[in-house]
């Protein structure tokens, strides 16, 4: 009943073939981009931005772009976090050596540097499939770590191996550093993503990603039909990683302010972002932000629950809460192996019906 | 010469301690198809246990042990019960995040139960150098490491024994081989799975009782999952003797590297060149040295 089609006619091919054909989905999406750029910027308190905003958005980025790689070319990779790297880092060079170009030119040219590291470490995935492959990433994961940390010149020879980001502005607002306004950063953050995700949803009906799924779902067929290989799966590998390399450019640059590979890359990195978007839904844009928020927000609240509402002391919190994401996550897996995007699914169905059953 | 020799040598050694960290990892592939990334982390628990039996409970070193295969094998049973169950079908990878989540709940479970101090591990395992070695050859070698690897060349032959000679063996092959045709003759894949799932318990309790005596128990332990990977990868996911020669393989290569290219740029090249030596390999062999040859059909 509230999500009925009926009456809703298409004149054009345009109208027909567009992004939310649907009527209920645009008015959705335009509430939520309202949402995100004028009330949220409007309630939200340094705090919900720091923690929460800044890292569910950066996140999402990420997932998004390990979404594309994962969910609709079905390669899986657990190199994540050294892409995220690259994009930090490249962002760092940029910014110290060519400042006068402007923030967000810096962060797509990073995201292009990722992308060319990326299609070099996507390589072996015209050889290798599967496990093998998702082993072999981790190749990429541990190498540009350790690069990142020996190699001086990427953090321009600073003892302390730590890279920090140089002020920086955008329209003459500061949005680099802790004294930049939080609103600005998260301004900045959501528009970026907001067009990444609009940019991968329309990637994602087209040509380029219709070989992507085909590649999926069988490469051999998908290659028999006249699929290229080489090209579907290395462009996967580009796209995802210009994605990723953005997220980290963000990671380090706006939400951490610095940073040390050891640390903030890590493999965790990795299988955090493969955890949101299995959690979320592969092969969905929708899933990667729904991912995002639900691992984004669960340490915090696990955290408020035992911490705050049990006095635990933190060590023991630090375990149990462990416990609880590793237990979760299981039980999540058994529930729903699909992912939140697949009950959103549902629950448009049970709307489009709804009261009536049939 | 004798210094390379000696690099080898300790090699081949470290190789085998890899192997038998992969090994419990080929078991529960070959028999289920579920990628274990947990394997590190069943290590590490079962070296908690076993130092927790010993040192909470002051029981004597025979039957820690034996308590802490009882363990392992009621947890393997609360895994096939709780996790794998209701898994029965799904994708590989769904799977594998599902042992990631096991390992997460591993992880901080042992350190609820039995504290996250770093612990001595001391069974009366020989160690330090070996003198004879030292004498006869000039070579050092940990006798811990001899012993290591004996241990292992033992648990291999009682593996292939086992897979051979039993009633249970030829139906975990028979599982391996085909899990419907199994099925349909009459093998409980339930059974098989809590079997192999105790079988790897066991085989982390040895590796953590390796990797324990060697560097203590404590949180990294669970890392040596991430140095089994190119193990693996190198050897096939489905053979037995393919995980203790690519441990061998990968053992040495890295020790090799470590002393000969690793000061030429800086050092610290452990974590990523056996990955690299591994991928080598594979874009010759797609499945590993020993892996089975992927067939595909459209």
């Amino acid at each position: 009943m509230f999500y009925r089609e009926t009456g809703q006619y298409k004149t054009t091919y345009s109208a027909d073939q567009a992004l939310f054909p649907i009527a209920q989905d645009r008015y959705v999406i335009y509430a939520v981009l309202f949402g995100t750029f004028v009330v949220v910027p409007m309630v939200a308190n340094e705090y919900w931005i720091n923690a929460i905003l800044l890292p569910f958005l950066i996140y999402s980025l990420a997932a998004l772009g390990l979404n594309i790689l994962t969910g609709y070319c079905g390669q899986v990779s657990l190199g994540t976090g050294g892409f995220m790297a690259v994009g930090a880092f490249s962002v760092y060079k940029l910014m110290v050596a060519f400042p006068e170009l402007g923030f967000i030119t810096l962060v797509l040219i990073s995201g292009l540097i990722t992308a060319a590291v990326g299609t070099f470490f996507g390589l072996p995935s015209l050889r290798i499939k599967g496990f093998y492959l998702a082993v072999a990433t981790l190749a990429s994961q541990f190498f540009l770590v350790w690069l990142f940390n020996k190699v001086g010149w990427f953090v321009n020879y600073n003892a302390t191996g730590m890279i920090t980001s140089p002020p920086m502005t955008i329209f003459g607002v500061l949005i680099t550093g802790p004294s930049a306004p939080p609103a600005a950063k998260y301004l900045l953050c959501a528009s970026i993503v907001a067009i990444s995700a609009l940019a991968a949803k329309n990637l994602a009906r087209g040509r380029l990603g219709r070989n992507w799924m085909a590649i999926r779902d069988m490469d051999i067929a998908a290659e028999l039909i006249g699929v290229r290989p080489l090209r579907a799966k290395l462009s996967a590998f580009a796209v995802s990683s210009f994605f990723i390399g953005m997220a980290g450019a963000l990671y380090f640059a706006v939400w951490l302010g610095s940073a040390e590979p050891t640390e903030a890359f890590d493999i965790n990195q990795s299988f955090l972002v493969l955890f949101m978007i299995i959690i979320g839904g592969l092969g969905s844009v929708l899933g990667s932000f729904l991912g995002a928020a639900f691992l984004v927000l669960l340490p915090i609240l696990l955290k408020n629950i035992l911490v705050d509402g049990f006095g635990t002391n933190i060590a023991l919190a630090a375990h149990i809460e462990i416990m609880t994401i590793g237990v979760l996550i299981i039980a999540f897996l058994i529930i729903e192996p699909h992912g939140l995007a697949r009950l959103w699914r549902i629950a448009k169905e049970k709307l489009r019906l709804w009261p009536f059953p049939y | 010469m004798n210094f390379f020799i000696e690099v080898v040598l300790n090699g081949l050694m470290a190789g085998v301690m890899y192997s038998l960290v992969a090994l419990g990892f080929v078991l529960i592939f070959k028999a289920s198809g579920v990628f274990n990334f947990a394997q590190g982390v069943m290590a590490l628990f079962a070296a908690l246990t076993l130092v927790g039996f010993m040192d909470e409970f002051g029981m004597p070193v025979w039957l820690a042990i034996a308590g802490t295969i009882l363990v392992m094998i009621a947890l393997a049973w609360l895994i096939e019960r709780l996790m794998l169950r209701h898994l029965v079908n799904q994708d590989p990878i769904i799977l594998f995040m599902a042992t990631i989540g096991l390992a997460y709940v591993l992880e901080g479970l042992g350190d609820i139960l039995w504290g996250s101090d770093v612990k001595l591990l001391d069974i009366g395992i020989p160690h330090g150098a070996s003198d004879y070695m030292l004498d006869t050859f000039d070579i050092y070698i940990d006798k811990l490491e001899i012993f290591a690897a004996v241990t292992a060349a033992v648990m291999v032959a009682v593996l292939a024994l086992f897979f051979q000679k039993t009633r249970t063996g030829r139906a975990l092959r028979a599982v391996a081989d085909d899990h419907q045709a199994a099925l349909s003759v009459g093998i409980s894949l339930r059974t098989i799975w809590i079997i192999v799932w105790s079988v790897s318990g066991v085989v982390a309790l040895v590796a953590g009782i390796m990797w324990g005596s060697k560097s203590g128990v404590q949180f990294s332990l669970s890392l040596i999952a991430l140095k089994a990977l190119p193990v693996l990868i190198l050897g096939g996911f489905t053979s037995v003797p393919g995980a203790i020669i690519g441990g061998l393989i990968i053992g040495v290569g890295e020790k090799v590297a470590e002393v000969y290219v690793g000061p030429m740029v800086g050092g610290a090249i452990e974590n990523w060149f056996a990955y690299m030596l591994a991928l080598a390999f594979l874009l010759f062999r797609p499945q590993g040295l020993f892996g089975e040859r992927i067939i595909e059909r459209v």
